[in-house]
Order: structure tokens, then C-alpha cells, then sequence
């Protein structure tokens, strides 16, 4: 009698913790695509994992309003993306990034984060981006205090 | 000629824990003492030289020995002098180096105390913290070699990951490891007890202190790498389910579980079975967790290099699981419990489901964050469950278990009688209802914190309850209330211990709850003089200014925080690394009891005149750090040898 009763509370828990499982596995799950995957079958207000690159020369960012504007490609389709936010430091045009957010029914993708990917490849010290932060340097240190 | 020498040294020591291990078992089946005494010599030996292993590579790194590949990308000629000798652990295969140097300190440790005490265990403990070793010598001398050459040699190295450089970066792996690799002791026990046929009490009792010191580390561990993810990181929290965090904080979870149910068998003589399989678990999510961070298999924001090392890794968890399992198909029969449940209302059952929800919740965590994995084997589609999936999860689990901290500790064992419940209930549940009304009166309207904050209550006067009734027990036998309570805790040392580290556990609570509840933030442009609000503060942007440090450009802004009187200057940067393309951002902030100042530099015009901010007002985030001092002070007080008589 004891052991039914355990047994029943042990089911009653199992019972539980798959609800919560499910429950949240279908309300939080994220589907990965990449722009030409999500051109194929882009559901309005559902929530999608954009990945690709930053396509040279589409990036605005306007300070005032914080309005980021970029272009997401896979090499076979573009996705206009649209965030609010100052751009992350692993950000840029060129470079990998994912985003998370919902794609628009106005036809572009509104992210509500940036994931940008780190780039692993070895950079060899002292190259050419290092001449952009010295000038950088100068410019801060030569400004009128 | 130095990274030879380490390399040999590596390989030496590989040579001699297999030796070892293999001595002990032999010691252990023939009872010869000269075999015993052998492999003692042999984890003595293994000690030594990875001790030598870790001082040549930390020599190679102070004398920029760009040679050696490990050293050229974790270190540059601008590293400060205290930043080379943190990158010897700052990657993957100095890492390694670190653990099996703790696992061979632990070892010796085990020699010294246990040599003596524990005769039947003893030998094949040895022989399984050896074969530990041997696992990780092995990783070291092939999978991730940290004194490979590489040529052409370099004129500089790489630097440092950046991130790396703050003293967190000392703590962190070393709290981290040392809880990792302490879990090793009472699973070599467990392992011993199954060998032996001895899975009656004595592996317990000899490894509790080890646990509760595995624990803690562990703990610790977490908690400084919340801090470093708050204070480096930049954006704004201390924990985000990344799968690093999470592959730390499932062995956490088991360890901790593993912690209250040895409390039933010492005391009941049940859950044998769950307790050597709780320990097995534990240790597999230890190799699991380092697998997952090392292997590259899940992306992660600070996962460690892929390569090779995820498929060795793998294999001795299968090896671990496998030789476990059987084992305990061995002794299948000896595991049988001897006590039994009483009463569903009984400590037994409250530290039962304490148990349950604790795996439940690893469980989860673990589900998580294999998820996209599955998903991908099973549909094709890369699926992943973010933050929202775990916190949706594990918040009504963690509610649970913080309820039973209250109950499990003065519930009566066996079947609690009503008037046991009231006489340590009734206050502790009126003193949470009120603080419920108390909190909802004040303008409190998310369910979670008002739960949170009432069961806080609620467990916070269990322990008083307790404490207080004790105390008064003493002084009425006649001593003064402050020796009464210092004898208190020196006497009951373990469960007044046990009742601090609860008390941290509950401000972390607070902590995280309010932090996720009321914190704010904004994000703008401001040009100078311009200035921000939030929540009664005021932020206005100065200017900017750049300084040359010794490895890296950094430019400031100066920002001056005011409400209403004057809070100082706050200056948040960005660091420009010539080895690195992004900046790094560096967070200024001004913590505080209730809410902390928690300031990020954005782009900024390169004449200083605007400079974009995100300006975050963070509630009580403070108070996990305070929890975890707390904690620290409980788990101090646990540790400390038992005295026999009343002081």
C-alpha cells in the first residue's frame, strides 16, 4: 500500500516534469536557418536563429536613434535585418553573424539580438588594422581638452 | 631543450600512475605491502612531475618562449608579467595541465589520510585515482600536447584572449578544477566499495568531508564565473545558460543531491543503490562537462577549441559508465536497502524529493542543452532552447527545493506527527504569508518574486525556530545566550553548517530573483553635456579620452553619475588589441546594496563629441555575492572535524 502510494508520487512527478519539458521545449524552441532556408518558408511572428554574413557595404547605423540596419547572405540569398542597438564589438561587414528575432510580414527580419561570431582564424600581430587604431589614438588624444 | 624536458616529463608520468594503478590492484588482490607501498611511491612520483610540467611551461611563458605553440598564442611580448602566468591555464591544453595537477595533489592528500584508516578500500581507491590520472597524462601527451614546437618560430605571439586578462581569470578555473577534480575522490571510493563488496556506510562516512569541500569549490567556481561574466563580459548578467555554465553547474546539481541523501543512509541504512549511482553520475557529468566545453560538438561562446580531445574524452566516459554499471550489476544484491520508508510525511521523503528534484532539474539542464544535437540527429533541423526554455523549466523546480529547505531539516524522521508540524511549522508559514502580504503591499506584482520572497521568509524562520529553540535549551541549563550559541554551532558544526550554507543559497535566491525581476536598462547616444535617465539617476557624458597601455589602446569615456547629489565619475571603455579585429568592451560600474550603476561603452565618434551608452540599473545583484559569503562561511563551518563533547 505504502509502495502504490510512492510509485503513484514518483508518476505524478515524471508526469510533471515532462509537461514542463514539453511545455517549454515548444514555447522557447529557436529554429537555426540561413537566409536562403528561411526565404523558402518564413512564418510571420515565429521566432528563428538567422545565420550568415554581413554583407560588405549594407550596414547603417544611425547613433541618434540606435537604428541598425545590415544585410544577412549565404552566398545564394539576402536578408534585410533590421535591430535596434548599438552594434556588437564582434560585428561587421564581412564577418559572421547570427541573429535572433522574428522575420517581418513588411519583408525584412527584426532581431532583437546579434550574436556575432567570433573569427578563429590567427591574425598575425602588427598588420595593416593596427595602423587604424593609432590614428584613432591620435585623433582622441589631439582632441580639444 | 626546456619543452622536451616537459614533454618527457609527461610521459613519464603517464608511464608511472598506469604502473601505479596497476600496482595497487595487484597490492589490493595479494595483500603484499611492497606492491602498495610501490604504487604510493609511483603517485608521489606523478605528482612531481606534473608539478615540473606546469613550472616549464610556466617558465616557457615568462621567458616568451614563441617556440613552443601553446606559449606563442596565449601570450605576446606585451602581456603583463601577471597575465603570462595566468595564461598557462588560459586555454585548453595548459587547462588540462592544471586539473591533473590538482587530481595528482588530491591523490596525495588521499595517501596521507587514508593510508591508515581505510585498509579494504584504500588500495583500489588508489588504483582509481591513478587510472584518473593516467586518462588525463594520456590527453596530455597526445590529444593536446601543450609543449608542441612549431616552426618557423615567431617574432611575437598571439597574446592572450583578452577576456582572459582580469584576476577572475586566477579563481575561476582554480575554484572550478578544484571542485571538479575533488568529485574524483568520493567516486574512486564509490568505485572501491563496489570492487570490494563493501557498499555498506564506510565509503561514505570517509568521503563526506570530501564532498562538502568538492562542493563547495564547485560552488564557488559558479559563482566567480558569474561575476566575471557581470563585471567582463558587458552585458549585464551573470548567467545565461551557455552550455559552459550549464556543463558546471549538472555535476553541481548531482553533487549536491548526493550530499542530502547520504544523510539517509547514514541514518536510515537506505538509498545505498541511488548513492553509488549519484556519485557515478556525478563524476560522468564531470568528464561530460569537459568534454562539451572542449570538443567544439556544441557552439558556445567560450567553448575551447575542437579537435581530437572530444573524441577521447567520450571514450573514457563510455569506459567510466560502462565498468560502473557492471559493477553494480556485480553487487546488485548487496545494494538492497535496509531500511524503508515509513511515512510520506517524514524526513526521509522530504530529503527524497529533494533528491528527485535536484536530478530532475540536471535532467533538464542536460536536455537543454543537448538539444540542438537531438534535434538535428532525430529531424535534420537545428533546433535550440535558449534561456527561456531552462528558466521556464528549472523555476518552478527550484521554488520546490527551496520549500523543502525549509521543511527537510526539522521534519521528524521516520512519520511526523501533526504536532511535530506544528510545533516547527506554524510560525515559519505564518511568518512567509506575511512576508507575501508584506511584499504585495508594497507594489511587489510578479508571482515568482512574491513566492520567492515568501518561502525565503519561510525558510529563513525554520532555521531561526531551530536555532533559537536550541539555544534556549542551553541557557536554561545555565549558560550565557553567546557561549550557548558559539558551543551550538562548534557542537552541531555539520547541520549548523549545513543551515549557513542554506542561508546563502536563500540570499542568492533574493539575488537572482530581484535582478531578473526589477532591473532596468536603457540604451543612447548622448552628445557631451547630454545626459541619460533612469530610475532617479542621471548620467551625463563628459568626454572621451584614449590612453596606450601596455598591450593595448584603450579609450574612455568619462561619464558623471548623479541622483540628485553627486555619485562620481563612471568610466566605461573599449580596449583595442593590435592581435585581435574587435574591440573589447571593459564595463564600469558602481555597485550597491540594492542596485548597482552598470555602465557600457558603444561606438563612439572618433572627435569624442557623442559617444553611445548602455546604462543599466541592476537590482540586487549585489546580494549573490553576499550569498555566496555566506555560503562560504556555512560550508567552513561543515568541514570543520566533528567534536565529541559539548563545549
Amino acid at each position: 500500500m505504502r509502495k502504490t502510494k510512492f510509485i503513484a508520487g514518483g508518476a505524478v512527478i515524471a508526469a510533471a516534469l515532462a509537461y514542463l519539458i514539453y511545455a517549454g521545449v515548444t514555447q522557447s524552441a529557436v529554429y537555426f536557418v540561413t537566409p536562403a532556408e528561411l526565404r523558402a518558408s518564413a512564418v510571420a511572428g515565429k521566432p528563428y536563429r538567422l545565420g550568415g554574413m554581413v554583407l560588405p557595404g549594407s550596414v547603417t547605423w544611425e547613433p541618434r536613434t540606435l537604428a541598425l540596419h545590415f544585410t544577412l547572405g549565404d552566398g545564394t540569398a539576402t536578408v534585410p535585418v533590421r535591430h535596434k542597438g548599438t552594434p556588437p564589438d564582434l560585428f561587421g561587414e564581412g564577418r559572421g553573424a547570427v541573429v535572433e528575432g522574428t522575420w517581418s510580414a513588411d519583408g525584412y527580419f527584426r532581431a532583437s539580438l546579434i550574436l556575432a561570431k567570433h573569427s578563429e582564424e590567427y591574425k598575425a600581430p602588427h598588420d595593416a588594422s593596427q595602423a587604424g587604431y593609432k590614428e584613432l589614438f591620435r585623433t582622441l588624444q589631439g582632441d580639444g581638452r | 631543450m626546456i619543452p622536451e624536458l616537459g614533454y618527457g616529463a609527461a610521459i613519464v608520468a603517464l608511464v608511472l600512475a598506469l604502473w601505479g594503478a596497476v600496482t595497487a590492484a595487484l597490492g589490493a588482490r595479494t595483500g603484499r605491502p611492497a606492491l602498495l607501498l610501490s604504487a604510493q611511491h609511483a603517485a608521489l612520483a606523478v605528482f612531481v612531475l606534473v608539478t615540473a610540467c606546469f613550472a616549464l611551461l610556466t617558465y616557457a611563458f615568462l621567458t616568451f618562449d614563441f617556440s613552443v605553440r601553446y606559449v606563442a598564442t596565449n601570450t605576446n611580448l606585451g602581456t603583463p608579467f601577471y597575465y603570462r602566468i595566468t595564461g598557462v591555464w588560459g586555454a585548453l591544453e595548459g587547462s588540462i595541465i592544471l586539473w591533473t595537477w590538482m587530481l595528482g595533489l588530491y591523490t596525495l592528500i588521499v595517501i596521507v589520510r587514508h593510508r591508515e584508516g581505510a585498509r579494504e578500500l584504500y588500495p583500489w581507491v588508489l588504483t582509481v585515482m591513478l587510472g584518473v590520472l593516467a586518462f588525463f597524462l594520456l590527453v596530455i601527451t597526445v590529444a593536446a600536447p601543450p609543449f608542441a614546437r612549431q616552426a618557423p618560430v615567431p617574432a611575437d605571439g598571439r597574446g592572450l584572449n583578452p577576456l582572459l586578462e582580469d584576476t577572475g581569470m586566477i579563481t575561476h578555473p582554480v575554484a572550478l578544477y578544484l571542485g571538479f577534480t575533488g568529485l574524483t575522490v568520493p567516486f574512486a571510493f564509490a568505485m572501491a566499495a563496489l570492487i570490494t563488496g563493501r557498499v555498506g556506510d564506510a565509503w561514505i562516512t570517509l568521503t563526506r568531508r570530501w564532498t562538502i569541500v568538492a562542493w563547495y569549490f564547485l560552488s564557488l567556481g559558479l559563482l566567480i564565473g558569474g561575476w566575471w561574466s557581470y563585471h567582463v563580459l558587458g552585458w549585464g548578467g551573470y548567467w545565461a545558460w551557455d552550455p559552459v555554465e550549464n556543463a558546471a553547474f549538472m555535476p553541481w546539481l548531482t553533487a549536491t543531491a548526493f550530499l542530502h541523501s547520504v544523510m539517509i543512509q547514514e541514518r536510515r541504512r537506505m538509498l545505498k543503490l541511488w548513492n553509488i549511482s549519484l556519485v557515478i553520475l556525478t563524476f560522468g557529468l564531470t568528464l561530460f562537462g569537459t568534454f562539451l566545453t572542449r570538443s567544439g560538438v556544441i557552439a558556445s561562446v567560450h567553448a575551447f577549441t575542437q579537435g581530437t580531445i572530444g573524441a577521447f574524452f567520450l571514450s573514457f566516459l563510455a569506459l567510466v559508465l560502462l565498468t560502473a554499471l557492471g559493477l553494480l550489476a556485480v553487487r546488485w544484491d548487496a545494494l538492497h536497502a535496509q531500511g524503508e520508508l515509513d511515512s510520506i510525511v517524514s524526513r526521509e521523503s522530504a530529503f527524497l524529493l529533494n533528491n528527485v528534484l535536484l536530478v530532475a532539474a540536471a535532467f533538464t539542464v542536460f536536455f537543454g542543452t543537448v538539444f540542438p544535437l537531438l534535434s538535428e540527429a532525430a529531424r535534420g533541423v537545428k533546433v535550440s532552447v535558449g534561456a527561456p526554455f531552462f528558466n521556464q523549466v528549472n523555476v518552478p523546480l527550484f521554488l520546490a527545493l527551496i520549500f523543502l529547505m525549509g521543511v527537510g531539516p526539522l521534519i521528524a524522521w521516520r512519520r511526523a506527527s501533526f504536532d511535530n508540524l506544528r510545533r516547527n511549522f506554524l510560525w515559519p508559514v505564518l511568518v512567509g504569508v506575511a512576508a507575501a502580504a508584506f511584499f504585495f503591499s508594497l507594489g511587489v506584482r510578479s508571482a515568482i518574486a512574491v513566492l520567492v520572497l515568501a518561502l525565503t521568509g519561510f525558510v529563513a524562520s525554520t532555521i531561526t525556530v531551530d536555532f533559537a529553540r536550541a539555544s534556549r535549551a542551553r541557557v536554561r541549563l545555565g549558560e550565557p545566550l553567546l557561549p550557548a550559541m558559539g558551543g551550538l554551532l562548534r557542537r552541531h558544526n555539520r547541520r549548523y553548517g549545513g543551515f549557513g550554507v542554506h542561508l546563502g543559497i536563500l540570499i542568492i535566491a533574493v539575488g537572482v530573483t530581484g535582478s531578473q525581476a526589477w532591473s532596468v536598462q536603457t540604451e543612447t547616444t548622448l552628445r557631451r553635456g547630454e545626459y541619460a535617465e533612469l530610475a532617479g539617476y542621471r548620467v551625463r557624458f563628459e568626454d572621451l579620452t584614449a590612453s596606450e597601455e601596455s598591450n593595448h589602446f584603450k579609450v574612455a569615456g568619462a561619464f558623471t553619475v548623479s541622483n540628485g547629489r553627486g555619485l562620481g565619475v563612471l568610466r566605461p571603455a573599449k580596449k583595442f588589441y593590435p592581435q585581435e579585429t574587435s574591440p573589447i568592451a571593459y564595463v564600469d560600474y558602481r555597485l550597491g546594496l540594492r542596485e548597482d550603476i552598470y555602465l557600457v561603452l558603444g561606438d563612439f565618434a572618433r572627435d569624442g563629441s557623442q559617444a553611445t551608452v548602455k546604462f543599466q540599473v541592476n537590482r540586487l545583484v549585489s546580494w549573490i555575492w553576499i550569498g555566496g559569503l555566506v555560503l562560504t562561511a556555512g560550508a567552513v563551518l561543515a568541514i570543520l572535524p566533528e567534536k565529541k563533547k559539548a563545549a
